[in-house]
């Protein structure tokens, strides 16, 4: 055992934080600590300054244009990122649909594609729920029928996170409906620009676009965007979301946003004291650090036992529900801080030149619209519910 | 004991509870929202219409009512329609006058009542946290009056309120309870500056700064200095209120989630049929029911000494805080995607739920309070 890191791990550090330093541009990173709207170009402006890097598929093969960093290294680049306030990398192409290619995807798949998430071409979506098929998502209807070199696809997809920027989504779709449910399933690679293809916002309940719903009336994809074999998408579907899953655990983000209510408790005041000298509130903020500094470790020691970068089923499961508990009861705790304050609302000065003075402290206005947004956390990336009910089955054999 | 309201409460809630369903669905309720003030003069001409400004007023200020279940009926009607109109404000505001004020100040409720006249409660401060006696706002005797410097936050639609009720400081230290006067203020008068502000939960609210804004004597409010106490009377009637806001908004949710686990199937089943969800609801069941008998005591202390009185009203806004954020965050849990849709009532009342716990002390303000109280109330 050593908690510490050793001299190359400092060293690496080290070497992150001096890139951060250079290489983040101020305008992305003061909207990111402001918890400003991030458009299209801010996110793709990051990932290319980390793909010219070499930086931005830490858990690819070499051999892929990635940099096999070790668990470490990731943990490290993780938190020096969120610490920093760059933005955050997308895991649709990078870390959902890039493993996935590796394992399953043809050559031509491989080469045409691989490059094309790296250097920016193509920004994936999601297209995994339906309305019907949730929690349940075995049950998915969206049907793909066979027409000489292509297949027709027709249904509906649903909470597909950023749809609207994307020009690509990587989609299960039913192609047989014998058998099991989960036998009937196909793993499909669609243009969005394809006809027949219409995409329509859904608003969330802090007001803001994040999620879209996508219908496909006849639209044609090419038999050679199939991955994997027809009707074995679903073993592609479940190895990507444990790869979905371990991301999810979001340990940089929550350092980072303890770091942040740790300043808002020290700045606010109760009867003339910071209130985090309040022995009420001291404690609530004491227990949550306490379950992020153990939930650390938990990370590190589930990705050092990961050879793969994917971790394993029990422990990609408990990562996503423990990493999600904690970022919510940060964003609770961070809304408790702020007293009446928690209730104006401006959402114009989320935009960046925005310029009117802030009303109350200038770090109240998105704080309680973030800790309804976060309510998600526990909800997308299989919710927090089935994964325990995984954990029972599988691991413990209920 | 008995626990069944009186026949003329009944009707009151049966109108409260009738004119929300049949006039505030959600989309009305957002538009009116979303619309000059955010809230609409129609419907608050309506609600005065129907007796239900003036069911919060005793009949000696031209009410009808104005005791504890009186608020409590009404507001718990409130948050089953999530309504946005002034009540809170006009009832913090207008029962202080009435506790503090002089015959003549008081003769103003009539038109409050009518609907006519808007009030609303300038007294936090940005530095109180919740701490009531907190008021570093001052007033200086003039030659003819007095002279207000300070500023107020989060003043519940006090961007469009014509006159507000203000707290400033003439004595004493900034959080001390002796020293406070309140003073009835032109909404528009010179010094007099509002800058309105949409809250994250649907409502409206106003920072207001004055600045060496001249009052005339006849504008303060009961006994300059001796402010505090019939401050704590008000705000405890707006707790109550809020508790009770919050309870019709809770009692919403539950309706909404226990109806959806009926009728969302996954993996061919009711979501209802897991265990895992059963208990949860339960849960949230059984808090809603605390919170109602929170409420119902708070209510029914009212003329009890203070320091009873004040615990009844602690516990309620404890328990609201509470059982608000598990009904809130387990509502929206058990809806899945679509308990984060703005188009879905649920996580509106989700929102107003949680927010209730930022107004006149959290959940933690509260429990300590109500330690301290205990302590007052069994020596
Ligand atoms: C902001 C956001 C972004 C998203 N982005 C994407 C995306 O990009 N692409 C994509 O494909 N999907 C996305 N999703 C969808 C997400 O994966 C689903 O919302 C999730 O799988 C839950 O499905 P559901 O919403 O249909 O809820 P349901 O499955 O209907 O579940 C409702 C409730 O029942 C519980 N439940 C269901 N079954 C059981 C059971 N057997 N035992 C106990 N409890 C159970 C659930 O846990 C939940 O609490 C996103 C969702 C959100 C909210």
């Amino acid at each position: 055992m050593e908690l510490k890191y050793s001299s190359e791990e400092t060293a690496f550090r080290d070497e992150v934080r001096a890139f951060l330093a250079r290489e983040l541009p101020a305008h992305l990173s003061s909207k990111v600590k402001r918890s400003q709207r991030l458009g299209k170009a801010d996110i793709e402006e990051w990932q290319a300054i980390l793909h010219k890097k070499g930086w931005l598929a830490p858990t690819w093969p070499k051999a892929y244009g990635g940099v096999e960093w070790t668990a470490v290294q990731r943990s490290i680049f993780e938190e020096e990122c969120c610490a920093a306030g760059a933005p955050r990398v997308l895991p649709f192409g990078l870390n959902m649909l890039g493993p996935v290619l590796m394992k399953f995807g043809t050559d031509e798949q491989k080469a045409h594609y691989l490059p094309r998430i790296l250097d920016g071409t193509d920004w994936w979506c999601q297209g995994y729920s339906e309305p019907g098929a949730g929690s349940d998502l075995a049950s998915l209807k969206t049907r793909a029928v066979r027409d000489g070199d292509h297949y027709v696809v027709n249904g509906q997809k649903t909470w597909t996170t950023l749809g609207q920027y994307a020009n690509r989504m990587f989609c299960l779709v039913r192609t047989s409906s014998e058998g099991k449910p989960q036998a009937g399933i196909s793993f499909l690679l669609i243009d969005m620009a394809s006809r027949g293809i219409d995409m329509r916002p859904i608003i969330t309940l802090d007001g803001e676009h994040e999620v879209n719903e996508v219908f496909f009336n006849d639209v044609r994809v090419p038999v050679a965007n199939l991955v994997g074999e027809e009707n074995e998408g679903w073993t592609c579907a479940k190895f990507l979301l444990t790869h979905e899953r371990t991301n999810i655990a979001g340990v940089g983000f929550s350092l980072e946003a303890f770091d942040h209510l740790r300043h808002i408790a020290n700045a606010q005041k109760k009867r003339g004291r910071p209130l985090s000298e309040d022995p009420q509130f001291a404690a609530r903020m004491a227990r949550i650090e306490i379950d992020l500094e153990a939930m650390r470790t938990t990370n590190l020691r589930v990705m050092q036992a990961a050879t793969s970068g994917a971790a394993p089923g029990f422990e990609s499961s408990m990562l996503k529900i423990k990493g999600t508990e904690i970022r919510q009861a940060i964003t609770d705790l961070t809304r408790r801080a702020l007293g009446p304050y928690a209730l104006p609302f401006a959402s114009e000065a989320l935009d960046a030149g925005h310029n009117q003075p802030p009303i109350g402290p200038d770090f109240a206005n998105p704080v309680a619209s973030e800790y309804f947004n976060n309510r998600k956390l526990s909800i997308f990336g299989g919710s927090n519910e089935i994964q325990k009910n995984i954990i029972a089955r599988m691991m413990l054999g209920l | 004991m008995d626990f069944t309201h009186t026949h003329d409460r009944r009707m009151l809630a049966d109108m409260a509870s009738r004119l929300v369903r049949e006039k505030y669905d959600i989309a009305t309720r957002h538009k009116i929202a979303a619309g000059p003030g955010g809230f609409s003069r129609e419907m608050w001409a309506q609600f005065a219409e129907l007796g239900l400004i003036g069911a919060l007023f005793e009949e000696k200020s031209g009410g009808f009512g104005g005791q504890g279940f009186d608020i409590a009926v009404v507001f718990e009607e409130l948050g089953r329609g999530l309504v946005v109109e002034p009540f809170l404000a006009n009832l913090l505001a207008g029962r202080l006058i009435a506790e503090a004020g002089s015959e003549q100040q008081c003769a103003m409720l009539e038109e409050v009542i009518g609907g006519t006249l808007l009030l609303a409660l300038a007294h936090g401060e940005g530095a109180a946290f919740y701490d009531l006696a907190h008021v570093a706002t001052r007033a200086q005797k003039g030659d003819e009056g007095w002279v207000l410097n300070g500023e107020k936050a989060v003043v519940l639609n006090g961007d469009s309120a014509d006159r507000l009720v203000v707290s400033a400081r003439i004595g004493g230290d900034v959080s001390d309870e002796e020293g406070i006067a309140l003073f009835i203020v032109d909404a528009t008068a010179k010094g007099v500056r509002r800058r309105a502000t949409q809250t994250v939960d649907g409502g409206r609210a106003a920072e207001v700064s004055f600045g060496g804004v001249k009052v005339d004597s006849d504008a303060v409010l009961g006994e300059p200095g001796a402010g505090f106490a019939p401050l704590e009377r008000a705000v405890g009637l707006g707790i109550l209120a809020l508790s009770a806001e919050s309870l019709g908004a809770m009692r919403m949710a539950c309706d909404m989630t226990l109806d959806y686990l009926k009728t969302r199937k996954q993996f061919g089943v009711p979501i209802g049929a897991f265990q895992a969800l059963q208990h949860r609801m339960v849960e949230m069941l059984m808090e809603v029911e605390q919170l109602s008998s929170a409420v119902i005591n708070a209510a029914g202390h009212l003329d009890d000494p203070r320091a009873v009185r004040e615990w009844h009203i602690s516990a309620a806004k404890n328990l609201a805080g509470r059982a608000g954020r598990l009904i809130a965050e387990e509502s929206i849990q058990m809806h899945g995607g679509i308990g984060m849709t703005w188009e879905y009532a649920l996580p509106h009342f989700a929102k107003r739920i949680v927010m209730i716990d930022h107004l006149f002390g959290d959940e933690d303000h509260h429990l300590e309070r109500a330690g301290l109280l205990a302590r007052m109330r069994h020596p």
